[in-house]
């Protein structure tokens, strides 16, 4: 098991953030190959303005009335992504591998923060999950390829949360807690999860598109 | 649908229009779509129909666009028929879901490249490709000869110079400001339409010619996904400004023709800019700055004195950026002015759009049905007068008022105008009792 974990922390943990980035970047580099001749709209109206406005008014919590229209989902929404990066990134206890491994690492939040965090983020999943079940128009989208995603999402803070607390076999609690939040850094780059970058294409590709005609781009 | 001869599908042509249309939006929209289904509750076809799960966008191009795709084209006619009723009887191309949807995704361009795809093999529905074999025949929707455009531009002007002293109709006049298109509805079965703009220009004193050809703004082969002949229908117009030296064409009051002329248009005729080659103004644009220039004064006596509210085409307000214009007219021209609710950018389409109008009675049921929203919408008002600058908006809510017993009168700017403006005295028709009088 020790050994296991060690692979899962070492080369392991290196091929995930590997494949993650260099994922991410072919195919970002890819659409920006075939954009060149076939999306002129991303060439032919940029406009700062119009893209900031566009990705801003989808960043801030009912910034949008498509948001608007649905508080608590979009409140939900907004603290899902929020905890999502900001937990596991100003984590203490990963800070403290981050200075093991390159003797530098990033400011961190106290422990009982981040917990709580952890608290709001598996709530807000738990919203999430709800509502992709009980609204008919969200359920009658969802595959199961959309649960899958969401509950392995959440599948690292459940671990990470039940690990801090020593609850369970900590050991075991530990590496599923590091094969989850592998496992989902292999598959963002290769899935819808993508919009971790795409969402700004995409937000600044309808800023232009609205912005052209004169409209507004949120 | 047409009777499109049922000539086995040509799977090479489909992978051919898949491949030009992968795009590196269209691959990110795909791809990306979180089926959060926030894109449902904008949609005028989900809402009207009791919230049916099948109707929302997302759902829309996933069982079209997406699923070929997926199947990289190797689809037969029964999924193309499926896909016809979705493309063309399910969707208006509104764009109102893109203003719902987290990542923006525009899913009318998707629908857009679905219907180019069905057209490709000859399925489009009737009534659009009447409209087309009418365009490739004689230049506009209606089939007109040029005699006849031109025949029927003088006998308004005959007309109306009785009502209206100086009144011209100038065609094909080299160098004038604009050139004012129309859609051929109006010399065709709304002539007044042409006798009212006259007046309002002549008031105005704008320098305008009308063109003997490429006056026919309107562009149903965009909506029946025939990119080539739309890409032409435009051609003919620009074609004819820049002979004409004009400095910008006009759009009469009509939602398609102005996304056509200036946003659609480049992009079909594959221009690199993505720009028209000149200037394009919509009618609203136009009477807007008359009446904030003061080239035209409205007599307050003759301000419209019932409730009005004002119908947003799609493709003039939420994707022509002229919503506050509009409101800023009726500022002038009405006195008790009623929003719908939503509306500017957020109105919901009238239902009769994205060639729902022209498609004909094998589409009448459901625009009637997804015209609910906009029935309900008008009553919640309560007003009595509907302003809409668009052809489309105009039928559809025409009809909406018999079928749901809305009680409201529709019409259109310039109506409106023509009535309520201060004629100056050097424009008024000599009066023939004085002159008799006289002598």
């Amino acid at each position: 098991m020790n050994e296991f974990y060690e692979f899962l922390t070492g080369p392991a943990l290196w091929a995930a953030f590997i494949i993650f980035i260099v994922g991410l970047s072919v195919r970002l580099t890819y659409l920006y190959g075939i954009s060149k001749e076939r999306d002129r709209v991303l060439y032919n109206h940029v406009n700062v303005k119009w893209a900031i406005r566009s990705i801003v008014h989808w960043l801030i919590p009912l910034g949008s009335v498509g948001l608007r229209n649905q508080p608590v989902f979009a409140i939900a929404f907004f603290l899902f992504h929020l905890c999502l990066l900001g937990v596991p990134i100003f984590l203490l206890a990963h800070n403290m591998l981050w200075q093991e491994a390159f003797g530098v690492g990033l400011p961190s939040l106290p422990d009982s923060i981040a917990d709580a965090l952890t608290v709001v983020f598996l709530l807000a999943a738990a919203v999430l999950l709800v509502r992709r079940i009980v609204r008919a128009e969200v359920r009658f989208l969802s595959t199961a390829w959309d649960y899958f995603l969401l509950i392995l999402t959440s599948a690292p803070f459940v671990t990470g949360f039940l690990a801090y607390h020593q609850i369970g076999p900590y050991k075991l609690t530990m590496i599923l807690h590091v094969l989850f939040a592998e496992i989902l850094l292999v598959i963002i780059p290769f899935s819808k999860l993508g919009h971790i970058v795409l969402f700004f294409f995409a937000r600044v590709s309808l800023g232009f598109e609205m912005g052209r005609r004169g409209a507004r781009t949120w | 649908m047409s009777d499109a001869l049922q000539k086995p599908i040509n799977t090479k042509v489909i992978k051919e229009l898949l491949d030009i249309n992968d795009s590196a939006r269209i691959r990110t929209w795909l791809s990306i779509c979180a089926s959060c289904g926030l894109c449902a509750e904008s949609c005028l076809f989900y809402l009207a129909k009791n919230r049916d799960p099948k109707l929302s966008p997302a759902y829309k191009v996933r069982t079209t666009l997406k699923e070929l795709y997926r199947r990289k084209g190797e689809v037969d006619r029964e999924f193309l028929e499926k896909c016809y009723n979705i493309i063309w009887g399910e969707c208006t191309v509104c764009r109102r879901c893109s203003l719902f949807c987290p990542f923006g995704i525009d899913i009318s361009i998707m629908i857009a490249t679905v219907r180019g795809i069905c057209h490709s093999q000859g399925i489009a529905p009737a009534g659009l490709l009447k409209a087309s074999d009418n365009y490739r025949a004689s230049g506009n929707q209606m089939g007109m000869s040029k005699e006849d455009f031109v025949e029927t531009c003088t006998w308004m002007a005959e007309e109306t110079a009785e009502e209206m002293r100086g009144l011209e109709i100038p065609i094909d006049k080299q160098g004038a400001r604009i050139m004012y298109t129309v859609n051929a509805r109006e010399p065709m079965y709304y002539p007044q339409d042409i006798a009212m703009v006259a007046k309002i220009f002549t008031v105005a004193e704008e320098d305008w010619t009308m063109p003997s050809t490429g006056w026919d703004d309107t562009n149903l082969a965009m909506f029946a996904g025939d990119k080539a002949l739309a890409g032409q229908i435009v051609k003919n117009m620009y074609t004819k400004a820049l002979e004409l030296g004009v400095q910008a064409i006009a759009i009469t009051e009509c939602g398609h023709a102005y996304r056509s002329a200036l946003f659609e248009g480049p992009y079909m005729l594959g221009y690199r800019s993505g720009k028209p080659p000149l200037p394009i103004v919509h009618s609203v644009r136009l009477f807007y700055e008359y009446l904030r220039d003061g080239r035209i004064k409205i007599d307050p006596d003759k301000m419209l004195e019932e409730p009005v509210t004002y119908q947003d085409p799609c493709n003039v307000s939420r994707n022509g950026g002229l919503w506050e214009e509009g409101r800023a007219i009726m500022k002038y021209i009405a006195k008790d002015f009623r929003e719908m609710t939503p509306n500017s950018i957020y109105n919901h389409c009238c239902g009769g759009g994205g060639g729902f109008i022209p498609m004909g009675a094998e589409f009448k049921k459901r625009r009637i049905e997804s015209g609910r929203i906009k029935a309900e919408q008008i009553r919640a008002t309560g007003a009595k007068i509907v302003i809409s600058p668009c052809h489309n908006c105009f039928d559809q809510i025409k009809d909406l008022n018999t079928e749901y017993n809305l009680g409201v009168k529709v019409i259109q700017f310039k109506e409106v105008i023509t009535e309520a403006m201060i004629i100056p005295e050097k424009f008024r028709p000599v009066d023939t009792d004085d002159e008799e009088a006289q002598d």
